[in-house]
């Protein structure tokens, strides 16, 4: 699949915006209102922005942007609808407990309730990001168990990675970052390797013969056009084998290094976790493109592909 | 409503004969002039006149290889390819504004471009490859089944079929209900043995594939020549066969020669 920058800046910039901001609604749910109003809006305010970066780069790769909210109308079939409603309905909610939780509305009896409501609708809509992929039986390295998980796992692991740099800045930073950090960072690794030892050994599951239903051995001879066409251009993205691999050792390379400067942040100096956010992100963006760059759509098998 | 119909009507879709299409285009071009002035309109073009044209268009005719188990020569098999109108197609349900809709009446899939976002999910869970996005409208399009002429009662009754079927010079596409066992195309499909795509999908296309019929080898090769009895007449009709093989083959490099010429 061609990997579209404007979406893997979507599911990037929108997971880190709704992992920091579903762990704000649960450092509310456990400790009441914001240590200060500076930190407390500073943080709400970077999630915010995160998460609207990531929703508006969405909408750049739409042939008719300016239709956008005709998406919100079919949740009853679509993941990108629910998508898209979920990811509006959590904007009053989260913006309901930052006012009571940074105390700029005096009511703390609703911290507590606000902030796991915010938790959960972030938790919803990054669950429907990772279900538009996995609903697609289209493409096996998508359609696949581990798809939503890891999408839940990014979100949440460059979520805190943010949330130890901003607390550092305002000289909150406290050991649970540090180990929810390296939990995190460490399940993405895990999940990540399984996920990639599993769409390696997946057999192929259909081959030309298969899908033009002309028997065993046949292969392209013609094609319809002279130049790529739309399929070709949007379906037909391949990426090479031992560049995946080194993109691959690339992903795993950032986040060791991000959880070595979660560990180092706590006994050195606690500007660590500005390496550990960026290093965590980085790790997001590349992995998120080789999502879609060795995803490989059934609609290959007709124009060369062998087997998918 | 992007939900799916539990059931339609009629199932109307078309039924085509891998034995008999020729790989002409036709059905192709066809679609394409009737579909960029009709409901469809544009199916757009990019340098259409470039070294490196690109267009949308709603039906691709592939040509694939096919070699049978037990054989070391191929055939060519002309592979016409475009929208199925699927029972449970998923382009239909993926859609988030509700522009992709399968109808009760017909079956037919149809993409609304006044509400279509231009997202191409649709084309993404679409295994087929049947919808085409069109770069300068910024919607998707796709196969209507010809819903303008089809219906259309300024039209002579021969005529409401769609282009492609109208326009195949050898009648590898046949149109009709194949929700109707007693229909023409149902009958069809029953003696040819016709079939689903990628079945295992489960999105239970209405389109089906006749297969190509089985070989008839035996007709095409010539009898074997009678041995020479070594008379004189013989031996001249062998060196005069010599001599014009000799002039063949020069001839034949000299065809080469231009061919590279061309090229060049």
């Amino acid at each position: 699949m061609n990997p579209a920058y404007s979406v893997i800046l979507f599911t990037t910039a929108s997971g880190a915006g709704y992992g920091l901001l579903a762990l704000l609604g649960l450092v509310g749910l456990q400790h009441g209102p914001a240590s200060s109003l500076a930190f407390g809006a500073s943080a709400m305010a970077k999630a915010l922005i995160l998460i609207t970066i990531g929703l508006l780069s969405s909408t750049f790769h739409l042939g008719h942007p300016e239709r956008a909210w005709r998406a919100f109308s079919q949740w009853r079939s679509s993941w990108l609808s629910r998508e898209g409603i979920a990811a509006v309905l959590t904007y009053p909610v989260a913006l309901a407990f930052g006012l009571v939780w940074t105390g700029l509305v005096d009511a703390p009896q609703w911290i507590a309730p606000l902030g796991i409501a915010t938790a959960i609708m972030c938790a919803i809509t990054v669950f429907c990001t990772g279900m538009i992929y996995a609903s697609l039986v289209t493409i096996p390295q998508w359609h696949h168990r581990l798809t939503v998980p890891v999408y839940l796992a990014f979100a949440l692991a460059t979520g805190v990675a943010v949330l130890t740099a901003i607390a550092t800045f305002f000289d909150r930073f406290q050991v649970f970052q540090v180990i929810l950090a390296v939990l995190l960072l460490f399940l993405v690794m895990v999940l990540k390797f399984f996920y990639w030892r599993s769409i390696d050994a997946a057999p192929a599951r259909f081959t030309t013969g298969d899908a033009t239903g002309l028997g065993k051995d046949v292969r392209q001879w013609e094609l319809p056009h002279t130049n790529v066409n739309y399929i070709q251009k949007e379906m037909g993205y391949v990426v090479a084998r031992r560049h995946a691999d080194k993109l691959r050792r690339l992903v795993l390379l950032m986040l060791v290094a991000a959880i070595a400067a979660a560990v180092l942040s706590y006994l050195i100096t606690p500007w660590f976790s500005l390496v550990l956010a960026a290093a965590s992100i980085v790790a997001a963006v590349v992995e998120r493109w080789l999502f879609f760059a060795e995803a490989k759509h059934v609609v290959n098998l007709y124009y060369g592909s062998t087997a998918t | 409503m992007t939900s799916l119909p539990a059931s339609t009507t009629k199932k109307l879709g078309l039924v085509i004969d891998l034995d008999t299409c020729v790989g002409c285009q036709a059905c192709a071009t066809s679609c394409k002039e009737w579909n960029t002035q009709g409901v469809s309109a544009p199916l757009s073009d990019d340098k259409p006149r470039s070294a490196e044209p690109m267009g949308t268009w709603l039906n691709r005719i592939h040509g694939y290889e096919v070699r049978e188990e037990g054989r070391d020569d191929a055939r060519i098999v002309h592979f016409p390819r475009s929208c199925l109108h699927c029972e449970t197609p998923a382009c239909v349900t993926v859609c988030p504004t509700g522009a992709s809709y399968k109808r009760a009446e017909d079956g037919i899939v149809l993409v609304n471009p006044e509400t279509c976002i231009g997202c191409k999910l649709c084309s993404w869970a679409c295994p087929y490859g049947a919808r085409e996005y069109d770069y300068p409208t910024g919607v998707m399009k796709k196969c209507t089944l010809c819903v303008d002429r089809i219906y259309n009662e300024n039209f002579e009754p021969d005529d409401r079929v769609p282009a492609c079927v109208k326009a195949c010079p050898t009648g590898a596409r046949s149109f009709g209900d194949l929700g109707d066992a007693n229909s023409a195309v149902s009958q069809l499909v029953k003696e040819r043995g016709g079939y689903d795509l990628l079945p295992e999908m489960g999105y239970k296309p209405t389109n089906k594939y006749l297969p190509p019929r089985a070989r008839r080898d035996h007709v095409t090769f010539a009898e074997p020549l009678p041995k020479s009895d070594g008379s004189a007449m013989d031996r001249l009709f062998a060196w005069a066969d010599k001599l014009m093989t000799t002039a063949k083959a020069s001839a034949k490099a000299n065809e080469a020669d231009n061919a590279d010429k061309l090229e060049g």
